[in-house]
């Protein structure tokens, strides 16, 4: 079963698809905030980081292709600073 | 040897495991910008202006391109691809030594500007002003020094699988050192939007 994920190979064609996306992405995130939208362009920016991490984590980093075990600890830990942030501005914001 | 067999599933979950302190690491230096910046929004708005666009986007899709290298190093070698394997890796130390030479130029030219940790004119001026050049200086140092550390461990890997020691069928050393670059990477994703771009 480990065997089996841990020899997917990823192909050339894949990654520079990954990696053109990736730099698509990167021009939509300069352009959006050269708009003034507000504070709405810090969520613009903030939505296409995260999906440029998706990806990065996705295929670069192999994640997709990894046994359930890893997506499971990931998301722990993006909870748990999810829970940081979260705690901290409900702090920040209400006192 | 057989019964030396390595484990790739659990040194790939350490290494995971690892990364997940480092994410939280980052985390910590992002929280305190956000809590600054909803405190000083217009200091950092200054503050934000007075970096240079041009040097954060080059250098993003510098480190994109790295990262790009090392995913296909990983490709490269499980194929058996010796030679692609290390030209892959040069490619990707090579970025990693760019990013570095574009953010020499960065830094100077701020410190051209007075503009450092505890630098006289950031005394002078306003809290907020100084706060957001500190975790800028925090922020980048931080990845800086992750960027110099990535390298180094690349470059320590491309002489192993130059000796063979890593190779189609071990080559998970390999992996992990790709996998701590693409969190370079990632944290990259996010100072550039947080301060070339929003404010």
């Amino acid at each position: 079963m480990t065997n089996e994920s841990a020899e997917h190979i990823l192909s050339y064609g894949k990654l520079v698809t990954v990696w053109v996306t990736l730099l698509v992405l990167t021009a939509a995130t300069i352009m959006v905030t050269r708009v003034e939208l507000g504070v709405w362009k810090v969520w613009a920016a903030l939505a296409i980081a995260s999906i440029k991490s998706g990806l990065v984590i996705a295929f670069f980093m192999h994640m997709k292709y990894e046994p359930r075990l890893f997506r499971i600890i990931l998301f722990v830990a993006l909870f748990t600073l999810a829970g940081f942030i979260g705690g901290t501005f409900f702090d920040v914001l209400y006192r | 040897m057989s019964h030396l067999e390595k484990d790739t599933f659990g040194a790939k979950l350490g290494m995971w495991l690892f990364l997940f302190t480092e994410i939280l690491l980052f985390g910590g230096v992002f929280i305190l910008y956000s809590v600054y910046l909803t405190r000083y929004p217009k200091e950092f708005g200054l503050g934000g202006k007075q970096l240079d666009l041009v040097y954060g986007a080059t250098n993003t899709v510098v480190l994109l391109t790295s990262s790009l290298f090392a995913a296909m190093s990983v490709t490269a070698i499980k194929r058996g691809a010796k030679t692609a394997t290390l030209t892959l890796l040069g490619g990707t130390i090579g970025c990693a030594l760019i990013f570095l030479f574009i953010k020499y130029l960065e830094w100077s030219a701020k410190f051209h500007h007075g503009i450092y940790p505890n630098s006289p004119k950031l005394i002078a001026g306003p809290p907020g002003e100084s706060i957001f050049f500190g975790l800028y200086y925090l922020a980048t140092g931080l990845h800086g020094i992750h960027v110099i550390i990535g390298s180094v461990l690349m470059a320590w890997t491309a002489v192993m699988v130059q000796r063979e020691v890593l190779h189609a069928g071990d080559n998970v050393t390999l992996e992990n050192v790709t996998l701590y670059w693409h969190l370079v990477d990632l944290v990259w994703i996010f100072i550039f939007p947080l301060y070339y771009l929003i404010l």
